[in-house]
């Protein structure tokens, strides 16, 4: 298929500037393929339907944009869940500040060392995922990251782990560009829990691919880093065989702009997917939740819950599609995308799709854009709950559906204490 | 206690004066009622003392023991001992009652510079006080307000009155959309509270709550005024005779 000629030469000029990392013979083999597809799909442009409410160029085009490093005023998310910490300082793996990655039930290796040996199963994921889901809209992005990655982790969940996987990514350079791709194996009836935090990088594209077998679970929790000048662009790739579960849930808190895709399909019947999302933006802040979820198995769930609480002209964005292929007979699909406007000046834009090709299907979709309920908070306040507090407790309550996507109690109250922070320090 | 004078007041958004002058006096340990027909501006002066939007006070003055009300926000006003028993309590989706409670309680006490109530002593309370007004501890789990019945949502008005102890009570309609037996409890529950130190202000389009909580003064509203006042045999004139008669005479 031709490009456009304007997309054609930009996608032209963008890879003059690319080289892509050494690797093993499948690693490089792997990259450029990668690197054809971009070439082939052509670098994202504000045109594009899918790039619609987000605008691409600085989330790809180089340098990237400097951004500040943020000292954050408390510790750092997850600190009090015991966790095997795997360290990266602007997309550099950090040994001395890693644990060792050696646990019952997992095997982790890094993409580095992985795409230097010959791993089987890694070799038959990396950029698989991502290359399928072109089919259904060109995600460049992504190919860049499979094409560019230099490094990132590689798990393959053989039991059922006793503490989380914890990925840390910490920014200390205002110009760094960091490109992760991550892959993620969960064996037959095994179960893991990934977690991830931090800003990364002034500029962060990370990519996961992660395929659950039968009856396996993947459980992810995620809070991006707080500062605000930084841009990220991720795509979290998940192939669902029959009887999986899979859970993800992120926090976004600032950043001025990110773009966060999730791409989930179901190969296998009986499998559950949830999706979810609190993002939390004052002023520049940008945040865009791009998410598709493919039915091609029977009697699957998937739930979508995307929320978020704008202010100072802060802007939330909201794409999700539920497709459901001939044959995927009692699908249910279940999507909410809500933002919370706290003034005049924020904006929030949605465009929920269904896509149904069977008939006995129950799906349903929802979108809402709103303001505090004044009725509320004065019953609030007439109880003696001042403003600010009052408000905080109405923002928590709108939130309160997607922070329940959250299983284990613990990380669930470390999230919510987070969400509660940030707004304290926003009180008038 | 409560003290207003000569109140006027006008809607916001429209030029419409809603309170036209009311003159009334709450004393300590006493329980006035205001009753009047509907419109007559009952839910109007309520909001207005319990600090809610939209309404402009033009002239007059309210002051609670003394302190102006009008210049507080409404939760110094609760802070300060003014609760108002909503004619239409609120739904909050999302935020517990218990939650809720115990917000409100410890917001009040900080305010008033004393120590938060422990989680255990704050469960206590509540479960004693709920068992009175035969409130079950499901509805206490549940988000406020959310899927009570009518009745429900009075008694939770009147178990956060009980557990705040307001020395300004104000009851809007509190009975309306009751059976008997559950007028029955919320009176129980207002009685409870009755001592010298509270005063209350019950306002009701029917003599029949007056049965249960026996006033010491009974006024009538009509358009904006207080156009009578005298004692409970009032409150019975108007389950008579309607209030056709009454407003007639107060010309
Ligand atoms: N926010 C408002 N907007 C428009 N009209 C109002 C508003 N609040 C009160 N009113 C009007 O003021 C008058 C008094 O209302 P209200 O105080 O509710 O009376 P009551 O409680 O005695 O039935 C009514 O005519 C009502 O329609
Ligand atoms: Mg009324």
């Amino acid at each position: 298929m031709a490009l456009p000629k304007a997309k054609q030469d930009a996608t032209e000029a963008f890879l003059a500037q690319v080289t892509l990392p050494e690797g093993a013979a499948w690693a490089s083999a792997a990259r450029k393929a990668a690197l054809e597809r971009l070439r082939d799909m052509g670098v994202p442009v504000r045109r594009d339907e899918y790039w619609r409410f987000t605008r691409p160029e600085t989330l790809f085009e180089r340098p990237a944009p400097e951004a500040e490093v943020f000292v954050a005023d408390e510790e750092p998310v997850f600190g009090a869940i015991d966790r095997l910490k795997l360290v990266f300082v602007d997309g550099v793996f950090d040994a001395e500040a890693s644990d060792d990655p050696a646990m019952d039930g997992v095997e982790i290796t890094r993409l580095s060392q992985a795409a230097a040996a010959d791993i089987h199963w890694a070799r038959e994921l990396y950029g698989v995922l991502e290359a399928r889901s072109h089919a259904d809209v060109p995600r460049p992005l992504a190919a860049l990251n499979s094409a560019t990655a230099t490094d990132g982790v590689v798990i393959r969940v053989t039991g059922k782990p006793v503490r989380p996987i914890s990925l840390i990514y910490l920014h200390g350079d205002r110009t760094s560009d960091a490109v992760l791709h991550h892959l993620v194996r969960v064996e037959p009836g095994a179960e893991v829990t990934l977690l991830e935090n931090g800003p990364a990088a002034a500029r962060f594209n990370k990519c996961i691919e992660v395929d659950v077998a039968e009856g396996a679970s993947f459980n992810h929790v995620r809070a991006q880093g707080r500062d605000h000048e930084r841009r990220a662009v991720t795509h979290m790739f998940a192939r669902l065989a029959a009887r999986s579960v899979y859970k993800s849930f992120t926090l976004t808190a600032n950043g001025v702009l990110t773009r966060n895709e999730a791409i989930v399909e179901f190969t296998g019947d009986d499998a559950v997917a949830h999706v979810a999302g609190a993002a939390m933006g004052h002023g520049a802040f940008h945040h865009d939740d791009t998410v598709f979820v493919t039915h091609a198995a029977e009697r699957c769930e998937s739930r979508q819950v995307f929320k978020k609480v704008l202010r100072n002209g802060a802007v939330g964005v909201f794409q999700g599609k539920i497709l459901v292929k001939s044959g995927a007979q009692k699908t249910d699909g279940y999507q909410i995308s809500q933002a919370l406007l706290l003034d005049d000046e924020s904006e929030f834009s949605a465009k929920p799709e269904l896509e149904i090709y069977a008939d006995d299907v129950k799906c349903s979709h929802g979108s809402t854009t709103g303001a505090i309920d004044e009725t509320a908070l004065f019953y609030l306040r007439s109880r003696g709950v001042p403003r600010g507090e009052a408000q905080d407790l109405l923002v928590l309550a709108f939130l309160a559906e997607a922070i329940e996507e959250i299983e284990d109690p613990d990380i669930a109250a470390d999230i919510l204490s987070r969400l509660e922070s940030w707004l304290a320090r926003r009180r008038d | 206690m409560l003290e207003i004078k000569n109140l006027h007041v006008r809607l916001e958004e429209e030029d419409k004066e809603i309170l036209k002058g009311v003159d009334l006096t709450v004393e300590a340990g006493k329980v006035h009622a205001i009753m009047g027909p509907n419109g007559s501006g009952k839910s109007t002066l309520s909001y207005v003392l319990s600090g809610r939007d939209g309404y402009e006070v033009t002239a007059g003055s309210a002051t609670l023991a003394g302190e102006d009300l009008l210049e507080q926000e409404p939760e110094e006003r609760a802070a300060a001992g003014l609760f108002l028993a909503f004619q239409y309590p609120v739904e909050i989706p999302g935020v517990g009652n218990m939650t809720f409670l115990r917000t409100a309680l410890n917001a009040q006490r900080k305010a008033r510079g004393e120590p938060e109530v422990s989680a255990g002593d704050f469960l206590k309370l509540v479960r004693e006080k709920a068992k009175t007004l035969k409130i079950d501890a499901e509805m206490l789990k549940r988000p406020v307000n959310v899927g009570f019945s009518g009745g429900e949502k009075k008694r939770n008005e009147i178990l956060q009155m009980a557990i705040l102890e307001p020395r300004m009570c104000i009851l809007d309609e509190t009975d309306s959309g009751l059976d008997v037996d559950a007028m029955k409890l919320v009176a129980d529950g207002v009685n409870a509270l009755r001592d010298e130190g509270r005063g209350f202000l019950v306002i009701t389009h029917y003599q029949r709550l007056l049965d249960h909580i026996v006033p010491d003064v009974v006024h009538i509203m009509a358009a904006g005024r207080i156009v009578k006042t005298g004692g409970p045999e009032l409150a019975l004139e108007v389950e008579k005779n309607g209030y056709h008669d009454l407003l007639a005479e107060a010309g």
